[in-house]
């Protein structure tokens, strides 16, 4: 009752609104109905470098210098709504700095319900900018790299990929980053700011996995002593990257077909559906359309998933990578070890190309790490790399049977991997892949290079090197 | 002087780099030399505007925001910069021609009543 009494004095309460935004840790305008400033609080007077009592009056937009014309239909439309509206642009601060802020618009309420105007709330979000540039290199967060023409193709799809709602496979050999591309993705889609949320099919065993996924009840099973939200419910808003999706059990693929389909499912042992708007983006390094012939993979589930798909190339198809990713890690690694290293010596850099790298982009960094860590300074020697890979044959890894096969086209792909002769080093698949492109093209070179993604002088200098004339 | 003025509507721009249309004038001894013109810039880009000042032989530009590398730019160049500024394009043009214009002002006729 006490309570109940103070709830109704605090209501009825004037409060002094300058105090209560200065509070805030953000820059804070109000605005009237014509969008001019009624006040603004300390920390947007520190942003912008104009203090609240010279600027009421003022059109807002002229006082925080924003990206966004408050004059557009666009904005007017977000300014005139009666919803809360968030949208990311930038003002040029006190010290000139173009600053990266969301603009989050809400509108200006009384008690009554009526509205007299806007409360814009500036988040400056150039930390969360700095930090998504930066290249960490450790913790999974760095940018994807590659220069190669087929990694320029998928950097041209992620953005097209994020545009929809549309399931996205992810498809690619182990290390290739798929988890990078799955989470650019989720970044570069309207559901950034929603959670990103990774499960492994191939983790967990099927029970628990079913639980981890959709969540159970109380008395579900043994133990289940209170109810649990599943991933599924956890990423509600945001995406869920369902990674080693080949790996899910069988009577799973049933379930998540449902989930995309109705987006709704029934937890382990309740009686309830469950609603939820998430985007699934599901990654596998097996080839699904065989493990659908085997019957391991439903073929409906298989065509569900398989609408837009992101095939990433093996490091060895895009040898113009490598001495990026080297020379990336190198930097990475030297300044996270302290070490001073100058760079790799020739025949190092001879041995690393020559290297067909079976664990893609995730060996490469693992080999630069060992070789900062273990060369003492000046310049890296082939004694610096891991012994692992120079003790064993290229052969072994070309002969492993269950790899899956390559894809030689585009990065987007509806269609199986075409299989190419992969025995050998990379000379030995670079000499296939180039007579493959030849005879595709009935021995056009011109033809042939742009295939290959090379100019025709590079295309004659490896028929050279390779003796194919 | 020569003065450019990024403007938009009646009002000083208020991101240099977002301008599209610029006022020019020719001031001296505290008097306009000729009728302001306005022109028209083909996309908002604060390199082109730039380029635009030093070809045109600016002494003086009138702006809302700026980035520093355009006001660095400039001021090396050797133009004054009075950024910073909000109000009608119209007193600031009359407040610069009389000397009496600073940087981060905010003019009487910004405030609407």
């Amino acid at each position: 009752m006490q309570n109940m009494q103070r709830g109704q004095a605090a209501r009825h309460a004037e409060f002094d609104i300058v105090n209560l935004i200065d509070a805030v840790p953000h820059g804070v305008m109000l605005l009237d109905h014509r969008r001019r400033v009624i006040t603004l609080n300390r920390f947007l007077e520190a942003l912008i470098g104009y203090s609240r009592d010279d600027v009421a009056g003022v059109k807002g937009e002229y006082v925080i210098r924003a990206s966004l014309k408050m004059e557009d239909a666009a904005v007017a439309k977000i300014l005139a709504s009666e919803e809360n509206v968030s949208v990311e642009g930038d003002i040029i601060s006190q010290n000139r700095r173009r600053t990266p802020v969301r603009f989050n618009v809400s509108p200006l309420k009384t008690v009554t319900g009526d509205t007299h105007g806007s409360i814009l709330v500036l988040e400056d979000i150039s930390l969360l900018k700095d930090l998504g540039n930066k290249v960490h290199g450790f913790s999974g967060q760095e940018k994807i790299i590659g220069h190669s023409l087929k990694m320029q193709e998928i950097f041209e799809l992620i953005p097209i990929a994020a545009r929809t709602d549309t399931t996205v496979l992810v498809t690619g050999e182990t290390g290739t980053g798929k988890d990078l591309v799955a989470e650019a993705i989720h970044r570069a889609s309207k559901r950034t700011r929603h959670p990103f949320i990774k499960v492994n099919c191939g983790a967990l065993p099927e029970s628990l996995l079913e639980s981890e996924l959709f969540g159970h009840v109380r008395g579900a099973f043994t133990g289940a002593d209170k109810d649990k939200p599943g991933m599924f419910r956890l990423a509600n808003g945001g995406t869920i990257f369902l990674t080693e999706i080949g790996d899910l059990p069988l009577s799973l693929q049933v379930k998540l077909l449902t989930v995309l389909d109705d987006k709704e499912f029934f937890p382990v042992g309740g009686s309830k559906k469950e609603k939820v708007d998430v985007r699934i983006v599901a990654a596998t390094h097996r080839n699904l359309g065989e493990r659908v012939r085997a019957g391991m993979f439903r073929e409906d589930l298989y065509y569900r998933l398989n609408v837009l798909r992101i095939h990433i190339p093996p490091l060895r198809e895009r040898a113009d990578d490598i001495r990026l990713l080297l020379d990336h890690f190198l930097v990475a690694f030297k300044k996270n070890l302290n070490k001073n290293i100058i760079g790799f010596s020739d025949e190092t850099m001879q041995m690393l190309s020559n290297y067909a790298f079976p664990g893609n982009v995730r060996e490469l960094r693992n080999i630069v790490e060992y070789a900062v860590n273990i060369c003492p300074g000046g310049t890296v020697l082939p004694e610096h790399l891991p012994g692992l890979m120079t003790a064993v044959p290229q052969e072994s890894f070309h002969s492993r049977p269950n790899l899956p096969p390559r894809n030689g086209g585009n990065g987007l792909s509806g269609a199986e991997w075409p299989a190419v002769p992969s025995r050998g080093g990379w000379g030995t698949m670079e000499r296939a892949m180039i007579l493959e492109a030849l005879a595709k093209t009935g021995g056009n070179r011109s033809r042939a290079a742009e295939t290959l993604g090379w100019s025709r002088s590079k295309l004659w200098r490896k028929i050279k090197q390779h003796r194919l004339e | 002087m020569k003065i450019l003025i990024a403007i938009q509507g009646d009002d000083i721009a208020p991101r240099f780099d977002l301008t599209h249309e610029a006022l020019i004038a020719h001031a001296e001894g505290g008097k306009l030399l000729e009728e302001p013109r306005i022109i028209l810039l083909p996309g908002s880009s604060g390199e082109e505007l730039c380029g635009h000042i030093i070809k045109e032989n600016m002494s003086h530009v009138v702006c809302g925001g700026i980035e520093d590398v355009h006001f660095q730019y400039l001021s090396w160049k050797k133009i004054t910069v009075i950024d910073g500024v909000i109000g009608p394009y119209h007193q600031a043009l009359d407040d610069l021609v009389h000397d009496r214009l600073n940087p981060w002002s905010v003019l009487p006729g910004a405030v609407q009543q």
